[in-house]
């Protein structure tokens, strides 16, 4: 099974950190990252711009609107994703829970479809 | 061999193990229901075979099989193909640790933590113990449509997300094991609830968490605090027949006829209790067993041990603070030591305001205000829990009580 990880952080919040504070939270990304890599877990992963980079496409009655802005309005934005190999969703949620993020947002575990 | 009865004990060990061997859920549901109709075409006329339990398996595998097949056939997937055909040629082992091993694992997965918590209720009650759709939304005052709707999704969440058909690993296990352990007292307690539902469907709940639980200390032996569950719900159960009255008037404890207590449900629940708490069990489930158990004591309501109960109470609070139990700890105080003191603690939850709206908050001051022997303002506490109260069965108690106070000021 694949897995992406969705990763939901407060913006603000980010932006309120010291500069030593969000050193720190790079320095255990990396260290997350490295280690799913080297348990094979890892296919890739990135952190998103800002939500105010966000556009969102609706199709509406089989026409497409754009919006700028993200999908809804709430106090987590989407902030990076992990897209991961597990052998089911408790191997996937277990490598979740480690996402650094998981202590102060949400880490959103979504199926990806497979065999198509 | 009674079929229904067969039907009833078996369905879960069949579809239990057939999960197993074909790894899907939701084909194995329908294949055990049309292996037991099978069943009941052929053993009439044919026999009852030799081994029922393994003909039931390979009959349920046989039809997910040819389920799969068509499935595949239609994709046109080599893999698939090959998959089904490995599993048609399977041996079905049905050893009995095998058998242990699978009920764990479909509880497990019933109950697992991705799933919604009404959801893994529904669940266990359709797959473990076998209970209907019907008899499901009947308990829980749901639409049919919208529980058949539940499990519709339940299954589907189950299958998409690719939850593992299989026990937690064991530095889990005892974080699992409290959410089974909560959707066993969730079907219990809304059985036990007296503000919902039919007799009948009320009962079907208590005894289908109470098996629920026998069979989980069966499977897991030794563990405290599952046996501590069993025990409360036993000590619960036992005064079903004495908490209430021929017109569902709620009973409360101190006026129920001991006369009509399970005794056999007491005489296992209190050794059952005893040994858990020997082994170590002080959870949740732990204390308030407890609690039920010097209630089943007693033979006569003043014997009650008080002071035992509100010290109890007072570590449930430490472990799980909530301002119910609070409440439950301020009567208990009362009764060993006196209205007053009581009185004072409800004025303390009172201000907390946690429990604004909650009707049992004012009737268990009018309570205190009555035994303490002021009429007037007991029977003022006790309109203010009219007010509030939602069920028929409380609502008469409270009347009852209320116009024996207002006696008493006329």
């Amino acid at each position: 099974m694949e897995y992406l990880l969705l990763i939901y952080d407060n913006e603000a919040d980010w932006a309120k950190m010291s500069e030593a504070d969000q050193a720190a939270m790079y320095k255990d990304y990396g260290g997350f990252t490295q280690s799913i890599q080297q348990s094979g877990n890892h296919k890739a992963g990135q952190q998103l711009q800002p939500v105010a980079t966000a556009t969102t496409v609706r199709v509406r009655n089989g026409k497409r609107v754009v919006t700028d802005g993200p999908f809804a309005e709430t106090r987590e934005q989407l902030g990076g994703f992990y897209w991961i190999q597990a052998k089911d969703l408790d191997e996937a949620l277990a490598i979740a829970e480690r996402v650094p993020s998981a202590r102060v947002g949400s880490i959103e575990v979504r199926p990806i479809v497979t065999g198509h | 061999m009674n079929l229904e009865s067969l039907y009833r004990e078996e369905w879960r060990r069949v579809l239990a193990t057939t999960v197993r061997v074909t790894g899907d859920f939701d084909l194995s549901e329908e294949a055990v229901q049309d292996a037991f109709v099978a069943a009941l075409e052929q053993w009439p006329r044919d026999g009852t075979p030799a081994n029922p339990y393994s003909w039931l398996v390979s009959t349920a595998r046989n039809r997910v099989v040819d389920q799969l097949r068509r499935r595949a056939r239609f994709a046109e997937k080599q893999m698939e193909m090959e998959r089904v055909a490995a599993l048609e040629e399977s041996e079905i082992i049905l050893s009995e640790a095998a058998l242990v091993d699978d009920q764990l694992r479909l509880i497990f997965t019933c109950c697992h933590p991705a799933l919604a918590v009404d959801a893994q209720v529904a669940l266990t009650l359709r797959t473990v113990c076998g209970l209907t759709t019907e008899e499901i939304a009947r308990g829980f005052l749901t639409p049919v449509a919208t529980m058949a709707q539940r499990l519709v999704r339940v299954k589907r969440k189950i299958r998409d997300a690719h939850l593992p058909f299989a026990m937690p690993p064991r530095e889990r296990l005892a974080e699992r094991l409290d959410g089974v352990m909560l959707v066993v007292y969730l079907v219990f307690t809304e059985g036990y609830a007296a503000t919902s539902g039919k007799a009948w469907i009320r009962r079907l709940l208590c005894d289908e968490a109470i098996r629920l639980g026998r069979l989980l200390c069966e499977l897991i032996p030794r563990n405290p605090e599952l046996r501590a569950l069993l025990a409360l719900m036993l000590l619960h159960d036992s005064r079903r027949m004495a908490r209430s009255g021929p017109d569902e008037e709620v009973i409360t404890l101190e006026e129920q006829n001991r006369e009509l207590w399970d005794r056999r449900e007491i005489a296992e629940g209190v050794p059952l209790l005893e040994s858990a708490l020997r082994q170590g069990a002080n959870g949740e489930y732990a204390l308030q067993a407890a609690v039920a158990a010097l209630h089943a004591r007693a033979e006569r309501a003043e014997d009650t041990d008080w002071a035992q109960i509100a010290r109890l109470y007072g570590l449930l609070l430490q472990k799980h603070p909530s301002p119910v139990v609070a409440l439950n700890r301020a009567a208990a105080v009362a009764m060993a030591e006196g209205p007053s003191i009581g009185l004072a603690l409800i004025d303390g939850l009172e201000k907390q305001g946690e429990l604004a709206g909650y009707h049992l908050l004012p009737a268990a001051r009018a309570d205190l205000l009555r035994r303490d022997g002021r009429p007037r303002e007991a029977a003022e506490a006790y309109r203010q829990a009219l007010a509030l109260v939602a069920n028929d069965p409380e609502r008469r108690y409270l009347n009852r009580r209320l116009a024996e106070v207002e006696g008493l000021t006329t």
